[in-house]
């Protein structure tokens, strides 16, 4: 438990980094952004308290803020993610719940089932994050690209560090 | 009190949530009324150090380019030098120093920060106010315009880059001086819009763009960028056109801080014209 813990924070903590230091300097045409660090949110495991994850997203938010120099918005963003989950997971669970000890990855849960969880809390992320940045209605369509196009990479993105990173078993 | 006690504590869930979404709006209209009250986070301490620590590791990837760059820079001004040139001997020819003041001053800075895949970006710079840079102040590099500085510490200083929603910098084309405001659409780092310019103007694709005096805040004559392309929008009287700026946001590493001497002068009069205008 205290291991699966640690093991949060420290991901919460290069992802930031990562996030801040690389992935923000990355520029595919100012429509496709490029947010992988949600990723903290979405990989935490099923039988968190969901006050918990609300928290967690707000600081999240908070961090990323304080590089992003945007007081307030990926919080904003990244609370309603958290606050979604909940939700999200509820409705997509399985008919006999989630099996202890399984986490919400594309290796536990499948591909399928992990688009449509972590797609949907992308695009709610995103689309609170390009509206509340623009905050102005005369680009809603241009935002509405940028919101897609940006949830798409986001979430090839996470797709690939988890195939990267988070594989158990080891393929011989 | 009992009953709405019950409900709260019943769906603190939702009202947690609330609350948070509510210190972000705070936090949001807090920091982004206009830009004098604005106050960025990259000058502060911490975020800028990690910001400066990255920055310097960068650098070394640079180095040639940089290198090569000043290089260059150094020679052309080499050909400024006194020694460059010829003494006339000749009494008319020469300037009595006292016929001109100087206006603007330079600053060198160098970028620790720096973004362009956002709908605002700014640069956070490793100068301050006590090299005396300040608000509302030019920045350019050897190439063209950069942004204007928002906000200063002692140490750094965040300047609103071109690439923001609200950037509005008069600018002219070199060759028959018609102007107007250059803005930026969000779309591709390299570009920025130049609007209102008037349909009789002979534009052409390659022309210069340049600063304009009018703005109030860049000299006359520093290198923006060049027309790409240009066009006129339906039901307008005007010409709007795309222009490829000079310098590369997305690379830039030594900058120009550039100090009016005038400016206040010069803005406490309009300001003092404009009230007389508007009693």
């Amino acid at each position: 438990m205290t291991t699966e813990i640690l093991k949060n924070i420290a991901r919460f903590i290069v992802l930031v980094l990562l996030q801040v230091l690389i992935i923000q300097n990355i520029n595919l045409t100012g429509y496709m952004i490029l947010l992988p660090y949600v990723m903290v949110i979405l990989i935490l495991p099923f039988e968190t308290n969901k006050l918990i994850v609300l928290l967690a997203s707000f600081l999240l938010g908070v961090f990323v803020d304080y590089f992003y120099d945007s007081s307030g918005l990926h919080a904003a963003a990244c609370t309603a993610m958290g606050f979604s989950r909940h939700y999200v997971l509820k409705y997509i669970a399985p008919r006999d719940g989630y099996d202890i000890g399984v986490k919400p990855t594309v290796e536990d849960m499948g591909l399928e089932w992990f688009l449509r969880y972590a797609g949907t809390l992308i695009l709610i992320h995103h689309f609170f994050l390009f509206y509340l940045e623009i905050f102005r209605f005369s680009e809603f369509f241009s935002t509405l690209l940028r919101v897609i196009l940006s949830s798409i990479g986001t979430f090839s993105l996470i797709y690939i560090i988890q195939l990267l990173f988070l594989s158990n078993k080891r393929r011989v | 009190m009992k009953n709405l006690l019950a409900f709260v504590i019943k769906h603190n869930f939702i009202f947690i949530f609330f609350f948070l979404q509510a210190v972000c709006a705070w936090l949001m209209v807090h920091n982004r009324g206009f830009q004098g009250s604005r106050v960025l986070n990259s000058s502060n301490l911490v975020v800028a150090n990690v910001y400066e620590t990255a920055a310097n590791t960068k650098e070394y990837f640079y180095l040639k380019q940089e290198n090569d760059k000043l290089a260059l820079e150094n020679a052309i001004l080499r050909n400024y030098m006194k020694s460059s040139y010829a003494i006339l001997p000749l009494k008319e020819f020469k300037k009595n120093d006292t016929l001109y003041l100087e206006q603007y001053s330079f600053i060198n800075a160098k970028v620790v920060n720096s973004s362009v895949n956002k709908r605002r970006n700014f640069l956070t710079l490793n100068v301050g106010s006590r090299e005396g840079v300040a608000q509302d102040m030019a920045v350019m590099t050897s190439d063209g315009i950069v942004g204007i500085v928002t906000n200063v510490s002692a140490n750094f200083a965040s300047v609103m880059s071109l690439l923001h929603k609200d950037v509005r910098v008069n600018c002219q084309l070199k060759k028959d001086k018609s102007y107007g405001p250059l803005i930026w659409d969000g779309a591709d780092y390299r570009y920025c819009l130049l609007t209102d310019i008037p349909t009789h103007s002979k534009i052409r694709h390659g022309d210069t763009v340049l600063t304009s005096e009018l703005s109030g805040i860049f000299p006359e004559g520093i290198m923006v960028g060049t027309i790409e392309t240009y066009e006129r929008r339906q039901n307008e009287s005007y010409y709007t056109a795309k222009v490829k700026l000079s310098a590369d946001l997305k690379k830039v590493n030594h900058v120009y801080v550039i100090k009016n001497r005038l400016k206040t002068e010069r803005d406490s009069l309009e300001k003092a014209t404009q009230k007389q205008i508007d009693d």
